[in-house]
């Protein structure tokens, strides 16, 4: 069995305009599957990838945004969010999407997926990952 | 493009099968697509075929065989909830096989 590693798939673009954020939420289902220490970081306009009531009829481009409630069913529940990109934009956790996952453990008791960290603190977690993917 | 003919309607599919646009899925077509794979789908094909129906209105994706096997667990009992069972319902593979019957798109990270 080879070592796990650590990898971190770090958020910096607005969920539509680009192709980056929907990629990147891709490749970490996929990457789910290999049973590494996965993380995800939300920071600058990704933070936007998060927010709740998104509605995508106005661009004729596919809503996406509920399949991050998904991430808990794929034990991604290590989801970082930079404090100071929400308050930047006026934003504050309650615009975010609630994101859970289910520990087994505990008789599938939900538990919060999102940390809030500040820019330090989340530093800190990036200087510690053995991959950082960028999107 | 290709296409399947179901009770005198025409579907689109992609070269392998799957549905070119889900919201023309019905009953009907799944059953041909089974028909094709030499398959006869019972009360607990269609258990799981209309899980993955609802796991997608929900979640935008198809799940992964191995989030798909946690989820039925939960939802219909450990009895259901693992691979054997399954992959006796569906030998192509569970997730492959089964959401091109509920009309998804293949599972996320299938090759």
């Amino acid at each position: 069995m080879p070592e796990t590693k650590k990898l971190m798939y770090i958020n910096r673009k607005a969920p539509y305009g680009t192709i980056y954020a929907w990629e990147s939420l891709e490749v970490v289902l996929i990457g789910a599957a290999f049973e590494q220490d996965v993380s995800v970081a939300f920071m600058d306009d990704g933070v936007y990838q998060l927010t709740k009531g998104q509605d995508t009829t106005g661009i004729g481009m596919k809503n996406f945004s509920p399949t991050y409630t998904a991430l808990g069913d794929y034990e991604v529940n290590k989801i970082y969010v930079d404090k100071e990109s929400l308050e930047e934009r006026g934003l504050t956790l309650d615009d975010l999407q609630h994101l859970v996952w289910e520990d087994e453990d505990e008789d599938y008791a939900e538990k919060d997926s999102i940390r809030l960290v500040s820019r330090a603190e989340l530093s800190e977690v990036l200087a510690d990952q053995d991959v950082l993917f960028n999107f | 493009m290709s296409s399947i003919e179901a009770n005198g309607k025409t579907y689109e599919t992609d070269e392998e099968g799957y549905l070119a646009d889900l919201n023309t899925w019905d009953k009907d077509v799944a059953v041909v697509m089974a028909k094709i794979d030499d398959c006869e789908l019972t009360e607990n094909h269609w258990e799981v075929i209309n899980f993955l129906r609802e796991y997608y209105e929900e979640y935008q994706i198809a799940p992964a065989v191995r989030v798909l096997t946690k989820a039925i667990g939960k939802k219909l009992g450990k009895d259901k909830g693992n691979s054997k069972y399954l992959y006796e319902l569906f030998p192509y593979g569970p997730a492959k096989q089964a959401c091109k019957y509920a009309g998804l798109p293949k599972p996320t990270g299938c090759v």
